[in-house]
């Protein structure tokens, strides 16, 4: 056991160096290389991507999902980096959209204008995570997650009973003001810089003394404890940050479809979305979650556009989620990575016997 | 309104007999298997629907249909066991069984959806007419809330024999309390998962029809509401006590009458609140026998 949680808390995913490693090794900075003009072309192809492709159904799935790389990075961060599985970040989401939604109704925000509300719905989520927290993060495992969803049903509840939020009819969003034939740009951008901090947070994070001290909390929380760290505000911060940066996607999300109403913004299948986000790619990873949410929420998307029935792709997502539990229970990216490491090994023993 | 109040408590513990005996199953999958079957809340729709197809479609009487809807949700029980959770093994195990139950509810939920639509039935009988009461004490109780807290209590008093009476029970629970040690002395762990599973599922047949029965109408989308009262109730009466689930869920359910009287928009939020307060004084839950099983 000792040896278990030694191992995994020293292994880091394949998809990231260590950062002490600056050996002399040619091919291992060639591949440094690698990586950065990958990553480079990558940020050029994400910026450019809607004047490229400036169809709106292809523009409208692409907002949509850079919604999902955030909201999915959020949860990651705290989730796939504590080990504490939440099924209640909804939550955060539906709290940002409402808190867009009653900003604008009351204050008479229009037009562009909305896109500066989102750090404060961002802080509304905030709030509510550290009570949240407090409370849940007191209880580990199972009884951790029921709680979570307890709170989804509690807020689902609350949306739907309360005057300020409208009721069971919603809210309707602000208008945007500009030109249609952009139309989704804008919001395009505000979700990429909202994706973009979260990834950069994660990539941060990971590599801090406070990731650290998540990922031993996640391996053995005891034993961290033990050894010094201080799990209750370790855990109520990366909730609270996650929280955050899940409720500007929320609010986002809500200016984006224009309406709110308790079931669609506080939905049980968005919980479980981001999740099987995060493990398609690899819970944990800093790319992992980026990697689920590029490639399910366009599937999901297109699939509900072709099919035209609800239940069909209710179903699909579950046969989906069924399979990568079965066959690809670690994600994508570290079994490739273990595949690749392997043959690596492979070619060198061989070079070695020559 | 003291009549009011009576009429509340009297409701809650004949209605709360039904969920004491879906959260029993729920809490005592959790017990042997260490995880908690999200789908529980669905199945016991989907029990609902196959008292409905067999009451509507081939006239079978509800307490009667029973006998083949116990069978087919234990096979089904069974089965996903065998299919979904056995395979699932390391150190992310928690959360993998967490969201592969999750998963098989969607599945369900989207078959539901297609075979029946969204629209609420109810389920039909002679003793679910409004005018089928007996008077108690001044009281007039609907028949088919006596019929149901009796079938509770069988059913109750028969998982209670199949625990403490038999060589299977023995067995389970033995792999509640070690599921190492069970090993050790012969029991074959996997077929007790497997068999519990079943047995924690096939009690959704009892409590899909009475639930038909009893709420007023139930859609594909009930599941939610389910699930999130049933997952109150086990937390509340802590994880893996049966008799704690059994008392939870008489207590949320009057509570819930009782709360119903003023509050009706509410009444649903006495789960969370109960729960919330409960879990700041004591995480362990009620009956709780450890609050944090090692990792």
């Amino acid at each position: 056991m000792i040896g278990d949680a030694r191992r995994s808390a020293a292994a880091s995913p394949p998809d990231e160096a260590n950062p002490d490693d600056h050996g002399p090794d040619p091919a291992a900075s060639r591949e440094r290389l690698a990586k950065l003009a990958g990553l480079v072309a990558l940020i050029i192809v994400v910026v450019i991507f809607p004047l490229v492709f400036s169809n709106a159904t292809i523009t409208e799935i692409a907002v949509q999902t850079i919604i999902f790389v955030a909201a999915a990075s959020a949860w990651n961060l705290f989730s796939g980096y504590t080990g504490y599985l939440s099924l209640g970040h909804a939550v955060f989401f539906g709290a940002g959209a409402y808190a867009v939604g009653i900003a604008a109704r009351d204050w008479n925000v229009t037009g562009a204008a909305v896109f500066a509300l989102l750090p404060a719905a961002g802080l509304i989520a905030a709030l509510i995570a550290v009570p949240l927290g407090l409370v849940a993060l007191r209880v580990r495992r199972h009884t951790f997650v029921v709680i979570t969803i307890a709170f989804f049903f509690i807020a689902q509840l609350t949306a739907t009973n309360l005057a300020i939020t409208g009721g069971s009819s919603g809210l309707l969003g602000p208008v945007p003001d500009w030109s249609a034939n952009i139309f989704n740009d804008p919001f395009y951008y505000a979700g990429l810089i909202i994706a973009a901090g979260a990834v950069l947070l994660s990539f941060v994070i990971r590599r801090s003394r406070f990731g650290l001290q998540l990922r031993a909390i996640r391996d053995d929380e005891d034993r961290a404890v033990g050894l010094g760290v201080h799990a209750m505000p370790v855990k109520l911060t990366a909730f609270t940050i996650s929280a955050f940066i899940t409720g500007m996607a929320g609010g986002l999300w809500f200016f984006f479809l224009g309406q709110a109403f308790p079931q669609f913004v506080f939905d049980p299948l968005f919980d479980l979305a981001i999740a099987l986000m995060a493990f398609f790619g690899g819970l944990g990873t800093v790319a992992g979650p980026v990697l689920g949410a590029a490639v399910l929420e366009p599937s999901q998307l297109y699939l509900t556009l072709k099919l035209t029935n609800d239940y069909l792709s209710e179903i699909l997502l579950g046969v989906l989620f069924l399979v990568i539990i079965l066959f690809l229970p670690r994600g994508v990216l570290p079994t490739a990575g273990e595949i690749i490491s392997a043959q690596r090994a492979k070619r060198q023993r061989r070079s070695a016997g020559e | 309104m003291a009549r009011q109040i009576l009429e509340a408590i009297a409701d809650g513990i004949l209605g709360g007999g039904v969920y004491a005996l879906m959260a029993a199953g729920l809490t005592l999958i959790f017990g042997v298997l260490d995880i908690i079957n999200i789908a529980q809340g669905i199945l016991v729709v989907l029990g609902a629907y196959l008292s409905y197809v067999l009451s509507v479609h081939l006239h079978i009487d509800l307490f009667v249909g029973l006998l083949i809807t116990i069978p087919v949700m234990f096979v089904l029980g069974v089965a996903i066991q065998v299919l979904f959770i056995r395979p699932l093994r390391g150190s992310e195990r928690t959360s993998m069984t967490l969201l592969a139950c999750y998963a098989v509810a969607l599945v369900i939920e989207g078959i539901l959806y297609g075979t029946f639509g969204p629209d609420y039935v109810t389920l039909n009988a002679w003793y679910t007419q409004p005018n089928a009461s007996v008077k108690v004490f001044g009281f007039y109780i609907g028949d088919i809330y006596l019929f149901g807290f009796g079938l509770a209590l069988v059913a109750v008093l028969a998982l209670y024999l199949l625990l403490y009476r038999t060589t299977f029970g023995r067995a389970v629970r033995a792999t509640m309390q070690d599921a190492v040690a069970a090993r050790l002395v012969g029991i074959e762990v996997n077929r007790v998962a497997a068999l519990t599973f079943g047995v924690g599922v096939a009690v959704t047949a009892v409590g899909g029809m009475m639930y038909g029965a009893t709420s007023g109408g139930f859609s594909p989308n009930s599941g939610y509401d389910l699930i999130s009262r049933l997952l109150a109730i086990i937390i509340l009466g802590g994880l893996g006590s049966v008799g704690g689930a059994m008392v939870a869920a008489i207590f949320m359910t009057t509570a819930e009458a009782l709360v119903d009287i003023w509050q009706p928009n509410w009444a649903v939020a006495v789960f969370y609140l109960v729960l919330a307060l409960v879990l700041i004084i004591r995480p362990a839950g009620l009956f709780g026998r450890r609050a944090v099983r090692a990792q």
